[in-house]
């Protein structure tokens, strides 16, 4: 489209007699900018790679992934992160899968949207979704940590905490992906007898499976990467062993990673290679994810 | 059974399209997604009860004057002084700097993606823009602290900027919320139809004409949504402020030395071990409760934006 419009703009400004260099120069030089903005932002995301990655990669190693903390920065590693990480990601799984697609199957098949009470729900959805991540972590303090439910600073509070925090994404990825099977296939299944939830078990969210695959795995992405609701809730930052069920104590990549950083390092303990090479191993992990989710998209997408 | 219910309506004068028996499960189930809905507004129930059982109890130790109005905040010593100023300031100044960098970067990069940029760059583009946004926040917060202030900052303008300071939270935030800026804009700008643009270059106008003149009024409202979306994020930013703007509230505008901001002073008290009942405890959840607040607005004030003032085309 850019294209067009240049070739048809630019006869057309000489045509009317306007300086028609003044207003190229002009035009490329706002193009100019425009480019700059975006290559600013690219750059920085390139050079905070490169310097995580040259502080970090002589750490990385398996010693580092088998180790457990310790005040001798030379053998100290990330196992029980590690660990505490992937315990996190399957309660927030648990919590999140059958939740989410429950209220996106709830606010797309049921819900009419004439009624104050969905509207709310929907409106509801949109704020939470912009809600500090630490005002989480203040919920999960206040009802999960302790107050009614008093679970401790324990995994499942952890994993409960982050999976109301990436709620409102999985619930917006879901209904689009409801949203995207086209209306026939439903009316097909319900002339064939089926009836609501058949249809909707049966046709509509097989079709949906990919598009909901995708938004469940950004959303947990999204939630081991997150550090202040952990530190709210209680997550440990010294631990040396993993854990070993729902009640168990825990820490976290990010928060293993936000020890280091914030220890203060000498010439005996210099913490921060440790840091940047939990910083890799967490973006690693990240990455792969991240792949995952594209690599569903674009393998699983239907074309209707 | 559906074909049992369908006979039985052929054989009465009256069709009903209504199942011949009532299918229970079918409720049932429905019932079971209501209440999974109802999730989402438990959960705002409880963090507005959480914040405001807590805040209640902190305004009866300190009158809500003293609180709103005061310039010191120092909870933790003896004698405790409860003025929550020098925490919002240093929120709005974080946030202030972090909109200067992020508005004309991420505006810019919506541009040239949605205007100028060839199908194929923009396809190759966006996805790295949301890998930016997919970077955890603590690496931002490590970057700015073990780089960006350092090398960048300290080397341009020396001894006047400290090690921890809100200059450098405010400008790594500011790129942290550039894809927000960035991808809600460039949306926007996409979705003007393709026929105002040719109107425009029809009647004479330039690529920079068209694009200033026409397309960016027409999509001012996403423009303006992903502004004030974009500060409510930096507002709400805890882990980049945390590492790299220190620990110590200012009321004054030193971007140089360290700034304190509402989420760092929540992650910095809060660590899970506090008493409850503590004037600690009180203190995370009265200023928890004045952050819920401000992003709150920022957040209604975006979405009514959207609502209020979207043109709609056909």
């Amino acid at each position: 489209m850019s294209a067009h419009g240049e070739t048809v703009a630019a006869p057309r400004g000489e045509a009317v007699g306007r300086p028609a260099a003044s207003r190229r120069v002009k035009d490329a030089a706002f193009r100019l900018g425009m480019l700059v903005c975006l290559g600013l932002a690219i750059l920085l995301l390139g050079v905070l790679l490169w310097d995580v990655a040259v502080d970090g990669a002589d750490r990385l190693s398996l010693d580092f992934i088998t180790s457990f903390a310790s005040i001798n920065a030379d053998q100290a590693g990330i196992q029980a992160a590690l660990t505490g990480t992937l315990w996190l990601m399957a309660v927030c799984a648990a919590f999140i899968i059958p939740v989410g697609v429950a209220t996106a199957i709830y606010l797309e098949e049921y819900a009419d949207n004439t009624k104050w009470y969905n509207r709310l729900v929907e409106v509801n959805i949109q704020n939470l979704a912009a809600v500090p991540s630490i005002v989480y972590g203040i919920l999960g303090l206040a009802f999960l940590v302790r107050g009614p439910l008093s679970l401790g600073p324990v995994i499942l509070a952890g994993g409960l905490t982050l999976g109301l925090l990436v709620l409102p994404v999985v619930i917006i990825a879901g209904r689009e992906a409801i949203r995207a099977v086209p209306p026939s296939i439903r009316e097909g299944s319900m002339a064939l007898g089926a009836t609501q939830w058949q249809t909707i078990w049966r046709q509509v969210l097989p079709a949906a499976v990919p598009g909901i695959a995708t938004g469940v795995i950004l959303s947990l992405s999204r939630a081991i990467g997150e550090t202040a609701p952990l530190i709210v809730v209680g997550a440990a930052t010294f631990v040396a062993f993993n854990p070993e069920g729902l009640d168990s104590n825990f820490t976290a990549m990010p928060i293993q990673i936000f020890d280091w950083i914030s220890r203060p390092s000498n010439d005996v303990n210099d913490y921060r290679p440790l840091a940047a090479a939990g910083i890799l191993l967490l973006m690693i992990l990240l990455l792969a994810m991240n792949s995952v989710a594209i690599w569903l998209r674009n393998r699983f997408e239907q074309k209707w | 059974m559906e074909a049992g219910a369908g006979a039985e309506a052929r054989g009465r004068p009256e069709i009903s399209l209504r199942a011949a028996r009532p299918r229970y499960g079918e409720k049932v189930i429905k019932g079971l997604l209501v209440l999974a809905a109802f999730i989402s507004v438990l959960t705002t129930t409880g963090i507005v009860l959480s914040l405001v059982e807590e805040t209640i109890v902190f305004l009866g130790d300190v009158p809500i004057g003293d609180f709103l109005f005061g310039t010191d905040w120092s909870p933790l010593i003896n004698p405790p002084s409860f003025g929550v100023l020098p925490l919002v300031s240093g929120t709005f100044v974080v946030g202030l700097i972090a909109m200067l960098v992020a508005t004309p970067l991420g505006l810019g990069a919506a541009i040239y993606l949605s205007e100028y940029a060839r199908p194929g760059v923009r396809k190759t583009i966006k996805p790295i823009l949301e890998l930016l946004a997919g970077v955890p926040t603590i690496v931002f917060g490590y970057f700015a602290l073990t780089f960006f202030t350092p090398e960048v900052l300290q080397a341009l303008f020396g001894n006047s900027i400290q090690i921890f300071n809100g200059l450098a939270a405010g400008v790594i935030v500011g790129f942290l919320v550039i894809p927000t800026v960035a991808s809600i804009s460039e949306d926007a700008m996409s979705a003007v139809p393709q026929s105002l643009r040719e109107g425009a270059f029809g009647l004479g106008g330039s690529k920079l004409q068209v694009t200033m003149r026409v397309v960016f009024p027409a999509a001012l409202s996403g423009i303006v949504a992903s502004l004030v979306l974009a500060m409510s994020r930096a507002v709400g930013e805890t882990m980049v402020v945390l590492i790299a703007g220190g620990l110590q509230p200012q009321w004054g505008l030193n971007v140089g030395e360290s700034m304190q901001t509402m989420t760092a002073f929540i992650a910095a008290t809060g660590k899970g071990d506090i008493a409850t009942g503590s004037t600690a405890y009180k203190t995370v959840f009265a200023v928890g409760m004045a952050l819920f607040l401000i992003t709150l607005v920022l957040n209604m004030f975006s979405i009514r934006v959207v609502r209020k003032y979207r043109q709609v085309y056909e």
